[in-house]
């Protein structure tokens, strides 16, 4: 079979989609950190605003419903002054007749510049950064259990500001790794940036065996999981997984997995507490962790902003 | 008509024939073999210099998409695409819409095939009615209207009472049940489990969900007599039980797509629909475990499973895309390709698509199993002529079926296919030939 070239570079190894972290070069993850360090700035000014985007239409199309990263998508492209468009396209609408090619081809005619994609599926962002024209930039913002490339480089900045050096850290990832998005893009930067020892923790069903592949320690045991962590991420447990043949119910899941103050003592004292939000309290996170000193949950939401700023800029100068 | 071919390379897997000679055909039959009488005056002459003149292609997996999916594959598309292929017998499962679980419905598949005589066509009955698998289908009816065998497709039987029956009721008159070990649940994902699925976010199908499915069958084979003909082996585990099985003497036989016999998970790439198989294919230790099998008679028979899927149904995200690809134009071609790199003789290679899937057949296809898949003197006339040195470059214009899509596509694989077909018999008449 060929190599086929990774979709999101062009043929000089500039971003031109961002799909996944996975295959990215870290100088090109290490260039979206400090462009968004510049624009972290931009967030406090009086005017919040930059020109870079002015006359591009960004598309948010959201074929899963999220209000919290679309408005975060959606302040990032505004304040490059591009033209916003929100489209939340329920799955059911698209069920009932336009294929999403179709959805993408129409929206194409609307001349639109660059496409912020959420969707249910794994890879269909790729379907879409196939099918577009030369000029039209891709954004996944999280597809299936696969990738949310964002979320992930606004973790990396997170760490970065915090602890500065990736080279000497240990990070937990806590909770429903299996089917996380968010596990598997904080992965491959974490492995990208150099961090020696990435643990992944939860009981079996969440967290199975065949994960190591991806370069991490799976433990099944949170003490052992989160002991001498410089950085605890803790993930999100959906509803449906609460109870049934993957978890018998949030309690016993709290007790064994849950960051409660006194675990997190397990963990090295100036260790910081992370999740991509919407918090449990009370599932996956204490309120007096997520609360807490250590949590730097609501940084994580600011810096998400500059970073995705900085991911739209610099995608919207390149050419395929 | 008399057709006389010259000069080609005779092959005849079944008894290892393999040599330079003339064949000659009066009306469905191959009446000389090697030297053809002098006075034999035929009323056209084919120059086979250079080719390999062997048995017309038996494939035991080929979905033709009739009656139901004819937007996606139809008798005439799809029988030129198998004649196009050198295939001259194929067997269809029942996974039509309605499925194949009445007379009427087999017998009328089976007068279009016959009209179109491009190809032998040879349905599998739908072992359940409507294959929900739950009530039995008239199996012996199903058999005089033209079923060679029973199968459940892709449609699981959940209860295993009704499936012990069902092999009970079949073994009562010796049809052999054609099964693809798959526990329903277990099977449920789009990609074989494993590093590439976990990656890539892709829901997967562990190797137990195949191996579970053997140990069930065997153990009711073993209660029932009954005779099972295993469909799409596809893992390295699952090989190692069919081994075990036929060592112990289990009336058993198992087929293994091209597909498993050549892809692994990791050319999914970055989610190419093109892999959404069903079975997934699996790791490189499960697709090396197939090719040794194949090699050594463990798996039988080498199978095209030619799906054709409509162009709109594949460009989706991939778990959303239907499962299947076009093969039967690559049956012949990748069973060379195979054959090259395990460095087997011709004609162990073309045994796996000639003669072994007609023992496979057996009895079921009447007297045409003495001479099916075979050349020989006074048998039927079904022969595949390719060129051996040819190599071709697989693509939308170069497909005769209506489906389009197959990994092997010269676009995406950068892969050349070895052996070109120039001409296809079947019953002493050409059905196909290249042209130029």
């Amino acid at each position: 079979m060929l190599s086929r070239r990774n979709p999101q570079l062009n043929a000089n190894g500039e971003l031109i989609h961002l799909l996944s972290i996975e295959g990215l070069p870290r100088a090109v993850i290490t260039q979206i950190l400090d462009t968004a360090g510049t624009f972290l700035s931009v967030s406090e000014r009086d005017v919040k605003k930059v020109p870079l985007l002015r006359g591009k239409s960004v598309f948010n199309l959201f074929f899963e419903n999220s209000t919290r990263t679309r408005t975060t998508f959606e302040i990032a492209a505004k304040r490059l002054s591009a033209d916003v468009i929100n489209l939340d396209i329920a799955r059911s609408s698209t069920a009932k007749g336009e294929s999403l090619l179709d959805t993408i081809a129409n929206l194409s005619a609307m001349h639109a510049d660059m496409f912020v994609v959420r969707h249910a599926e794994s890879g269909a962002p790729y379907l879409i950064a196939q099918h577009v024209a030369p000029h039209v930039h891709v954004i996944n913002a999280g597809d299936g259990r696969h990738a949310h490339p964002t979320q992930g480089l606004l973790d990396m900045y997170t760490i970065r500001h915090f602890k500065g050096d990736f080279t000497q850290l240990s990070v937990a990832i806590v909770g429903d790794i299996v089917h996380s998005r968010v596990a598997r893009s904080d992965i491959h930067a974490l492995t990208t940036l150099g961090v020696p020892d990435i643990r992944a923790v939860g009981p079996k069903t969440l967290v199975p065996g065949d994960l190591a592949g991806m370069g991490v320690r799976v433990c099944h045991d949170m003490a052992e999981g989160i002991r001498d962590a410089d950085v605890i991420i803790m993930l999100r447990l959906q509803n449906e997984r609460m109870s049934g043949a993957m978890l018998p119910s949030a309690g016993e899941y709290f007790k064994r997995f849950g960051l409660t103050a006194d675990k997190l003592a397990l963990a090295k004292p100036d260790a910081i507490v992370m999740h991509p939000g919407p918090i449990n309290r009370g599932v996956e996170i204490d309120s007096s962790v997520a609360d807490g000193r250590a949590s730097v949950i609501l940084p994580q939401v600011t810096f998400g902003i500059a970073v995705r700023m900085a991911v739209m800029s610099t995608i919207a100068g390149n050419e395929a | 008509m008399k057709l006389l071919i010259k000069n080609g390379r005779l092959i005849d897997p079944a008894r290892g024939l393999d040599r330079i000679g003339d064949l000659a055909t009066a009306g469905d039959r191959i009446v000389a073999l090697g030297e053809v009488p002098r006075d034999f005056s035929p009323a056209r002459t084919i120059d086979a210099t250079g080719l390999v003149v062997a048995p017309g292609l038996v494939d035991l997996a080929a979905r033709l998409r009739e009656p139901g999916h004819e937007h996606e594959g139809m008798l005439e598309s799809e029988l030129a695409a198998a004649a196009a292929g050198g295939v001259t017998s194929l067997v269809c499962p029942p996974d039509t819409d309605p499925p194949l679980d009445e007379p009427g419905l087999v017998e009328m598949l089976k007068f279009r095939a016959r009209k179109l005589s491009r190809c032998r066509v040879f349905p599998l009955g739908a072992l359940t009615r409507g294959l929900a698998g739950e009530a039995l289908t008239e199996m012996a009816e199903l058999t005089e209207s033209g079923c060679v065998g029973f199968s459940q497709a892709d449609a699981p039987v959940l209860n295993t009472l009704t499936l012990q029956r069902a092999l009970q009721y079949a073994s009562t008159f010796g049809y052999t049940v054609w099964l693809r070990p798959q526990d329903p649940w277990l099977g449920k994902g789009v990609a074989a489990s494993g590093a590439v699925a976990t990656r890539l976010g892709l829901a997967g199908v562990p190797a137990a969900a195949e191996t579970v499915a053997l140990f069930t069958l065997f153990e009711l084979m073993r209660t029932t007599g009954a005779r099972v003909h295993l469909e799409r082996l596809s893992s390295a585990a699952g090989v190692e039980l069919l081994r075990r099985a036929k060592a112990e003497g289990l009336p058993v036989t198992a087929d293994v797509s091209i597909n498993s016999l050549h892809l692994t998970d990791v050319d999914i790439g970055f989610f190419d629909p093109a892999l959404r198989l069903s079975p997934p294919v699996r790791q490189q230790r499960d697709r090396d475990a197939l090719r040794a099998a194949l090699a050594d008679g463990t798996i039988d028979v080498l199978v095209s499973d030619h799906t054709p899927v409509d162009s709109d149904e594949k460009t989706l995200p991939f778990a959303e895309a239907t499962p299947g690809a076009s093969g039967l134009e690559l049956l012949l071609g990748l069973a060379l390709h195979w054959g090259e790199q395990a460095g087997l003789p011709l004609t162990t290679t073309l045994s796996r698509i000639t003669c072994d899937p007609v023992r496979v057949l057996g009895p079921a296809i009447g007297t045409l199993a003495a001479s099916a898949g075979r050349l020989v003197e006074g048998g039927v006339a079904d022969v595949c002529m390719f060129d051996p040195a040819a190599r071709w470059r697989v693509g939308d214009a170069t497909l005769v079926s209506q489906g389009k899509h197959t990994p092997f596509a010269f676009a995406s694989s950068g892969f050349e296919l070895p052996g070109r077909v120039r001409a296809t018999l079947v019953a002493g008449t050409v059905a196909y030939e290249a042209t130029a």
